[in-house]
């Protein structure tokens, strides 16, 4: 992230009376002493300590937002001008934080214990068993594969979006007309969409997807028959809500180039063919880089369409990550397994991406 | 008779019917893509009329193929014939599309607050919260998209359980907020970089505080961007499929979730599923139609910088 140079310079004199102060202070030690003794009791409670009649941990979240509603005017109350503008950012990091640092330190607790949700035993710590038995799960190595592949195809899915771009780009008239069209895949549920598409349009008999393959001369349509066509059928409706999504912001990027760059070089001279390679193309690459990380991102997430369409079947060979942790749950409610697979598919992940936006950040810097 | 005298040369007439091809050409990739993307909403329209027989026919055309029926549409308690009766199906599927809107517009709503204010705090002041500057807060933030919901889903999944959120509109909210809060600052951040900051010195000079700068100069301008913020947020949350499948069991479903789980047990009904996805897209076509301006507008911002 670039540093932004251009800030906003105020100087304020406050006059914070030193009892002001000690009341910010008081409220903020105080709300956090009330965070920490309900959190107390009801850890007690829990460990089967003493008996407070707490029935669920809604206390204890009450307390926490005393004590952050508290933080916050803490801030105002002891720092004056300077507490003002930190709360600009303090209520959404103090959201973030407790959204997702506690839970992720909460999950590497689950990860490394043997939790079955519908067994009455509750947690209990087995080390590195789960890591074992994920080292020997076939399936999950599987959908890691399949993500790698899933991901390899927004190659494709980022050439037809710079064409479509192009298009939308270039002199035509309905302008409107086709981006609305060409933007409506993005709106749709993918439930609705693969239970329409997926279901209903690719049925073997009726489907009209199928109707057309067979009037293609393709005998036996069968779009989730082998499992690389069902990989293919699934890329091809994951591509087909996204690349609207890749399309608008290229075509963004397409109408911020100057017009007169790819003028002057019509007039040196270059077709259509070569002024595309040598001047839109190298000047869109900060833009494509963007698409196509966010692109892998969104990618990275897909389970909604594999859920309800394929299930991950056949035999498993159209799993995403996500999907096979979210049936690993459903059917065997194991928690910790789960999460120990979420949790090492999102370091394979963080990993994934650092050397990508290295690579790429030293790809793409301009060489003027 | 005249006698044309000016004629289009032969080499004229080969760069125009070049041209001509090209626009050809340009003119029946559009259509062929539009028809990609508009045909499985026309089926799905199409198949809400129609009966078992038109359905297993294939039938394309309503009034030539087939006759249409509002089988499907009964099925949900809104057909002509059954909107003023009472209908316990109807009954459910508003309640499923009642939490939908909720949540939608709850979460969205509570993005843009928080996503806005710390948007606009990382452009215009300079942090320091322990080792962490602007730009570290900044990448704080958008390194959550990064997160796959995954990740959160079953350490959350426990947490509501012993929170009593489960299956509870505010923990849908909660969730769903944060999925959306990076994205929101994205574009919000790429807005307020755009606003001069002399207006709010101006203002400041003028004797407002910073927030009263904040909420009488800035935000009237910044707010097409926070419209576009709205509305992309409404469409991730309103689709959302997977904590909602996770966290919600008969209270707080939102549509997606009840559009996944109509498997009937005599095959599935493909005419009643039709009326429910069309029923369950149908918000987002209105808007995508209306509002497509400002959907674009926040899709571009992240990508030209």
């Amino acid at each position: 992230m670039a540093e932004q140079g251009d800030f906003l310079h105020v100087v304020t004199n406050d006059n914070i009376t030193q009892r002001r102060m000690a009341f910010g202070r008081a409220l903020m030690w105080g709300s956090a002493l009330v965070l920490g003794l309900v959190a107390l009791a009801q850890t007690l409670q829990e460990t089967g300590h003493a008996d407070f009649g707490f029935s669920t941990w809604r206390p204890t979240l009450y307390a926490y937002v005393l004590w952050a509603i508290c933080l916050c005017w803490g801030q105002v109350l002891i720092r004056g001008e300077r507490g003002k503008r930190v709360l600009f950012v303090l209520p959404a990091a103090l959201f973030v934080v407790s959204m997702v640092v506690f839970p992720l330190l909460f999950g590497l607790v689950i990860a490394f214990s043997d939790w079955n949700l519908s067994s009455p035993t509750g947690r209990a710590f087995n080390g590195l068993d789960n890591l074992r038995q994920m080292w020997t799960d076939g399936f999950y190595w599987n959908a890691l594969a399949n993500m790698v592949r899933y991901t390899l195809a927004i190659i494709v899915e980022y050439a037809i979006a710079f064409g479509l771009a192009l298009l939308l780009n270039s002199q035509i008239r309905a302008r409107k007309f086709f981006r609305v069209a060409f933007l409506m895949p993005l709106m749709l549920s993918p439930v609705a969409v693969s239970w329409m598409i997926g279901k209903s349009m690719m049925e073997a008999r009726f489907g009209p997807l199928a109707r057309l393959a067979r009037e293609l001369g393709w005998e036996n349509p069968s779009f989730f028959g082998t499992p690389e066509m069902a990989r293919l059928t699934i890329m091809v409706m994951d591509a087909w809500t996204y690349i609207p999504f890749m399309m608008i912001m290229i075509l963004a990027g397409l109408q911020a180039i100057p017009k007169d760059i790819q003028e002057a070089a019509k007039v040196d001279g270059a077709k259509a063919w070569r002024g595309f390679w040598e001047v839109t193309f190298p000047l869109m690459l900060p833009v494509s880089i963007t698409v196509i990380l966010i692109r892998i991102i969104f990618k990275l997430k897909l389970a909604d369409i594999i859920i309800n369409v394929t299930a991950g079947g056949p035999g498993g060979a159209t799993d995403s990550v996500t999907s096979f942790i979210f049936r690993e749950y459903r059917d065997r409610s194991n928690v910790g397994y789960g999460t120990l697979l979420a949790m090492v598919y999102l370091v394979l992940i963080v990993i994934a991406i650092t050397i990508v936006m290295k690579l790429t950040d030293r790809w793409a810097r301009p060489r003027y | 008779m005249s006698q044309q005298i000016f004629h289009d040369s032969p080499d004229d007439l080969a760069v125009k019917a070049k041209w001509f091809s090209g626009r050809v050409a340009i003119y029946g990739v559009l259509i062929l893509w539009a028809i990609i993307c508009l045909f499985p909403i026309y089926w799905t329209i199409t198949t809400s009329f129609k009966m078992a027989p038109d359905v297993m026919k294939g039938n394309l055309i309503p009034y030539w193929d087939y006759q249409p029926k509002s089988l499907g549409w009964r099925s949900l308690g809104l057909s002509p014939d059954t909107i003023w009766a009472e209908s316990t199906v109807r009954e459910e599927f508003l309640k499923r599309f009642y939490n939908s809107v909720i949540t939608a517009l709850c979460s969205s709503g509570l993005a843009v607050f928080l996503g806005s204010l710390a948007a606009y705090g990382l452009s215009r002041f300079s942090y320091r919260f322990g080792f962490m500057r602007n730009s570290d807060i900044s990448f704080f933030f958008l390194s959550q998209l990064i997160l796959p919901p995954v990740v959160l889903a079953l350490p959350f999944l426990v947490l509501y359980k012993s929170l009593a959120l489960l299956d509870t509109r505010i923990g849908l909210i909660l969730l769903y907020t944060l999925t959306v809060l990076p994205i929101v600052i994205w574009i919000m951040r790429d807005q307020f970089a755009g606003i001069p900051k002399e207006l709010e010195e101006a203002a400041l000079v003028d004797g407002l505080s910073i927030w009263g700068a904040f909420a009488t100069i800035v935000l009237p301008i910044a707010l097409p961007g926070m419209v576009a913020a709205f509305i992309l947020s409404l469409v991730l949350t309103w689709n959302e499929y997977f904590f909602a499948a996770l966290l919600t069991s008969t209270h707080a479903n939102t549509l997606p979730v009840m559009v996944a789980s109509q498997t009937g047990s005599q095959g599935i009904s493909w005419w009643s599923m039709a009326a429910l996805s069309f029923a369950a897209i149908l918000p987002l076509i209105a808007i995508g139609i209306v509002l497509e301006r400002y959907i674009i507008k926040g899709m571009a911002a992240g990508a030209v910088k």
